[in-house]
């Protein structure tokens, strides 16, 4: 089947989905996706995000599709025609998606863990408007222990029901879900429940914002100053394939590898994730590379870096006269002799 | 989601047993967890007209499904009460309609004369009044819902006479004869 | 132009009965059809008719019909949505509980023609003592040998039930409804696929309105053509309106299609006109999801045609000077009603009932309710009404259900048409503080201030 993404033609198999088709195409045409999972069945459609435009229906049908299309679940028809980030309807709506998204989310991302690999925050840096014109208080939810390796933040999140859907399908025995409805809807267990279970831990990584973090890691490090390793590990429960996140020599998180669209590629078990912490319990692979604008790749150790060495004498602690004028404090001013010296930089 | 650390007795005896297997009998025999909804009316109006955690346990465990998904049918409808409530709850529709015929009045005129806020119950534990969303009634209005009934084209009187009947032990709320 | 379809029998004394119903000709169209017609005859009687959903989405029911899946071999499943919650609209209660065996021949003779061996009306919860009603009339039905297996000795078989939900206006919503008869949220699916290939538990569904289903046993009995001849264009046969608000005679009323709204309103047969005689200031036509229309519009079209009660008439001029049939719902306001506080009103209604799916619904409802509510207070701020409208604006046609669509709509017809008493919230705060500012003063004596303050 043809199907042409603003302007971009690809040959695809029926039952690909719009989103699908521009993943394949890749570039600035794919739509983002905050809800939409593609290992996980029955996602997306929720968020509203990765609307479309679809121009021409098909061959078959040319007329254009009157509504935006969630292109997430929008499967392709032969000779459909859709604009992604060429038509002005679907920005706009990108915009507005965006914008009902933030006016309830906290601004807390200086102390939020998922800071860095957030995609409400690549989402808002994209979309996002620069003032907000929601002047009302913010919606809150009390606090809920689900236990001790996940840590819930209500507030965060965005009810894209990745989670409900891992524990209905990696797991045998969901114990949480979706409570209350409209914009009181929210991820519980209603009971203050425990989520235990071997596959749990993958909620964490499926989270699109700061909603489900890794408790064994909170507030341990911005992620961008961590250096991320592919290592593995012989595992009975899984495939033992993770990312180590790494301090030093101290391992400060295990998360399952994550590709270019964030989705992990595979699901890993609680026991990689939260019980081994010991490099020496891993087969280290080499580095985990990143998407270009990551914020991740600040901490960029794939390229040598020289190493800035700082000398400092010891007299300078001291205060002498010479020193001060280096740095010329205002409090002392310069003799107009003394700052011809200084403006020559003979100093 | 609300949860009510009051106690409730539970008690599913042998009436509401069949009547749960008739409702189910409504249902092919693989697809109990769709009787869920009318299961869970029947089993509130006999527990004092709400479902504690307990009881919403006992009917994940009849029904044979998680009680997670009870929980999250039941916080998602408004007509299960999470929380104990008064023996005679008056539900007020307030929609559009109600409010052009003056059902916010008559709403504050109740909860006065019970003396209590709206969403409140009295400390008797009698009433309860709460304003609802359209009730389709429109063309009767103002108007309240009491257990399973309407009382319509009310006024301040009615509402008197209503507080009357229910204090003296006149008003049942599943079983008013049904007018032919 | 007073058939009686539908309401025919309504005042005979124990109609609700089976033997009294069944001595008034009913059940007819079962025997009729079982015994006389095949199932496809039976769909294209319908779609000759000109039927239309009455819901409020108006599809033709006939091709509805046509579209479920009977190659796949699924058992198929007839859902009568009775899940009546639209603001405005009581008809399909009146019909439930006055006849309750005409919808249940109604289904009966549908479900023959879909082919159908369970069949299920969902009600709402708050009608319980119709549910009840229902329950007491199905087994009737079962008794009577119209229900249950090998009906009328043709080998067919149909079980039907009722199924009460339970709060939820969203959950007349087709996909909705379909989850909540399935036991869980009524969160509206992603469509497609839509019910007719995979509804109530992944089979082929055709999900119908009450007052639908219960004009089917006419149209069996006198033909779709005789159906047809009533009624104006593809608005055919007879529509109950339920009619609420400031009017003299409030109630449920069977019209024909076609008559002008002027006759609804003004005749004593009908309306009887305005409450109190006081002036009239705007109509809802179609319950609360369609635009309100205000005074000027209601009777004459903006090209100056009589406004007929049908679906092309009432849409006249589109939504910038129409408004739509919808469900039937006929609200109806005098000077004394505040356009704004009614619109935050229709604000907290869709806040209350969006499901929280999908996030243009779910943040924006609730939005506009606090914008409304701030301005119907008295805190509103000049660019609020701006920040309304881009609100609503974003909020239609980017959710997966229409119930964004309908929260938006009151919100910009309300602005459309009634900007100035906006702007006089915002600027005349002591003016409004008490919710019932125009019974006093209505704002037709107050506008003058509005034009006279510059901004």
């Amino acid at each position: 089947m043809k199907v042409t993404i603003d302007g971009q033609e690809i040959d695809v198999e029926p039952g690909t989905t719009i989103l699908q088709a521009a993943r394949m195409i890749g570039g600035e045409s794919v739509p983002p996706a905050m809800c939409y999972y593609s290992k996980l069945k029955g996602s997306g459609g929720k968020c509203r995000c990765c609307l479309v435009e679809v121009s021409k229906g098909s061959e078959a049908d040319p007329r254009p599709m009157p509504k935006l299309m969630a292109s997430c679940v929008t499967g392709v028809m032969d000779g459909m025609e859709v604009k992604s980030i060429s038509s002005e309807r679907v920005v706009d709506a990108r915009k507005s998606v965006t914008e009902f998204l933030l006016i309830n989310h906290p601004l807390d991302c200086p102390v939020c863990d998922q800071a860095g690999e957030c995609d409400l925050q690549n989402l808002s840096f994209k979309h996002g408007a620069a003032k907000t014109r929601f002047i009302e208080e913010k919606r809150t939810f009390e606090p809920e222990n689900i236990g001790d390796k996940i840590q819930l933040h209500m507030n965060r999140c965005i009810l894209c029901y990745r989670c409900v859907m891992t524990a209905d399908q990696l797991t045998d025995n969901r114990v949480h879900g979706v409570l209350n409805r409209g914009d009181h809807s929210q991820i519980s267990t209603a009971i203050s429940k425990a989520i235990d279970n071997e596959f749990s831990g993958n909620m964490i990584d499926v989270c699109p914002v700061g909603a489900l973090t890794d408790k064994t890691f909170r507030f341990k490090q911005r992620v961008w100053f961590n250096k991320p390793y592919n290592a593995h590990r012989d595992c009975d429960k899984c495939c033992g394939k993770t990312t180590l996140w790494m301090f030093g020599n101290e391992i400060q998180r295990v998360t399952a590898r994550k590709d270019v669209y964030h989705e992990v590629e595979e699901f890993i078990c609680n026991e990689c994730r939260f019980d081994h912490k010991d490099p020496a319990d891993w087969v280290i692979e080499g580095p985990r590379k990143f998407e270009k604008d990551s914020v991740i790749n600040q901490n960029n150790y794939t390229r040598q870096i020289e190493p800035v060495k700082i000398e400092t004498e010891h007299n300078i602690l001291l205060g002498r006269d010479q020193d001060r004028k280096k740095i010329s404090m205002p409090a002392v001013p310069l003799k107009r002799e003394e700052a011809e010296i200084y403006k020559e930089g003979n100093v | 989601m609300e949860i009510s650390n009051a106690k409730q007795v539970i008690n599913i005896d042998a009436a509401l047993t069949a009547r749960i297997d008739e409702l189910l009998s409504h249902y092919p025999a693989d697809k109990r967890k769709s009787a869920l909804l009318p299961v869970l009316h029947e089993v509130q109006d006999a527990h004092d007209n709400w479902l504690s955690i307990e009881l919403q346990d006992k009917v994940a465990e009849i029904l044979g499904i998680k009680p997670i998904e009870v929980y999250e049918v039941v916080s998602f409808y408004t007509m299960y009460n999470q929380k104990p409530i008064g023996k005679y709850m008056f539900e007020f529709c307030r929609t559009s309609c109600c409010a052009l015929r003056g059902a916010e009045d008559l709403m504050d005129y109740t909860c006065n004369k019970l003396g209590i806020k709206e969403g409140e119950t009295t400390p008797d534990g009698q009433f309860t009044v709460v304003g609802v969303e359209c009730l389709g009634a429109c063309g009767y209005a103002p108007m309240l819902q009491l257990g399973d009934y309407y009382k319509e084209h009310l006024t301040k009187e009615k509402v008197d006479a209503l507080i009357d009947d229910c204090r003296a032990g006149k008003v049942d709320l599943h079983k008013l004869t049904i007018t032919e | 132009m007073a058939t009686k379809i539908l309401l025919e029998h309504a005042n005979v004394p124990g109609i609700k009965t089976y033997d009294v119903y069944r001595q008034n000709g009913g059940y007819r169209s079962v025997e009729k059809a079982l015994k006389g017609m095949t199932p496809d005859e039976v769909v294209e009687e319908v779609k000759t008719s000109g039927l239309r959903g009455r819901g409020g989405a108006g599809f033709p029911t006939g091709m509805k019909w046509s579209f479920i899946d009977k190659k796949s071999g699924k058992p198929r499943h007839l859902v009568c949505n009775a899940d009546e919650s639209e603001p405005g609209t009581f008809k399909d209660r009146y019909l439930m509980e006055y006849i309750p065996h005409l919808l249940i021949e109604g289904m009966i003779t549908s479900s023959y023609a879909l082919g159908c061996n369970l069949s299920y009306i969902y009600i709402r919860g708050e009608y319980m003592w119709v549910y009840r009603i229902l329950e007491k009339a199905i087994k009737e039905a079962y008794a009577a040998g119209w229900l249950g297996k090998n009906i009328l000795g043709t080998g067919w078989d149909l079980d039907l039930h009722v199924h009460c939900g339970a709060g939820a206006y969203i959950c007349g919503e087709e996909t909705a409804l379909i989850e909540s008869l399935e036991g869980k949220r009524g969160n509206p699916r992603i469509k497609p696929p839509f019910p007719a290939i995979s509804g109530l538990w992944a089979n082929p569904t055709v999900v119908n309105n009450v007052e639908s289903i219960s004009a089917v046993p006419w149209i069996i009995n006198n033909t779709g053509a005789e159906y047809a001849k009533i009624g104006v264009g593809r608005s055919t046969g007879t529509k109950l309106f339920s009619v609420s608000g400031h009017v003299k005679n409030p109630g449920v009323y069977e019209i024909d299609m076609g008559m002008t709204v002027d006759e609804f309103m003004n005749s004593d047969q009908y309306l009887g006109g305005m409450m109190n005689d006081r002036p009239l200031k705007g109509l809802i036509p179609g319950g609360s999801s369609v635009p309100i229309l205000p005074s000027h519009l209601i009777f004459k079209t903006a090209a100056g045609e009589d406004r007929l009660m049908t679906y092309e008439s009432l849409a006249d001029g589109g939504f910038a000077t129409g408004s739509s049939l919808g469900s039937g719902g006929f609200i109806v306001y005098n000077d004394t009603a505040c356009i704004v506080r009614n619109t935050w009103n229709f604000s907290r209604f869709y806040h209350h009932e969006s499901c929280g799916q999908c996030s243009p619904c779910r943040e924006g409802t609730g939005w506009m309710e606090k914008v409304l509510h701030r301005i119907e207070n008295g805190h509103g701020r000049e660019e609020d009404i701006d920040l309304l409208w881009d609100i609503q604006r974003k909020i239609e046609g980017n959710t997966i259900c229409p119930l964004g669509d309908a929260a938006a709509w009151p919100v910009a017809a309300a602005i459309r048409h009634f900007r100035d008493e906006f702007e006089y919230h915002v600027r005349f705060p002591e003016k409004i503080k008490n919710r019932d500012h125009f019974v006093a003063e209505p704002f037709e004596k107050v506008k003058h201030l509005v034009a006279k303050q510059v901004v």
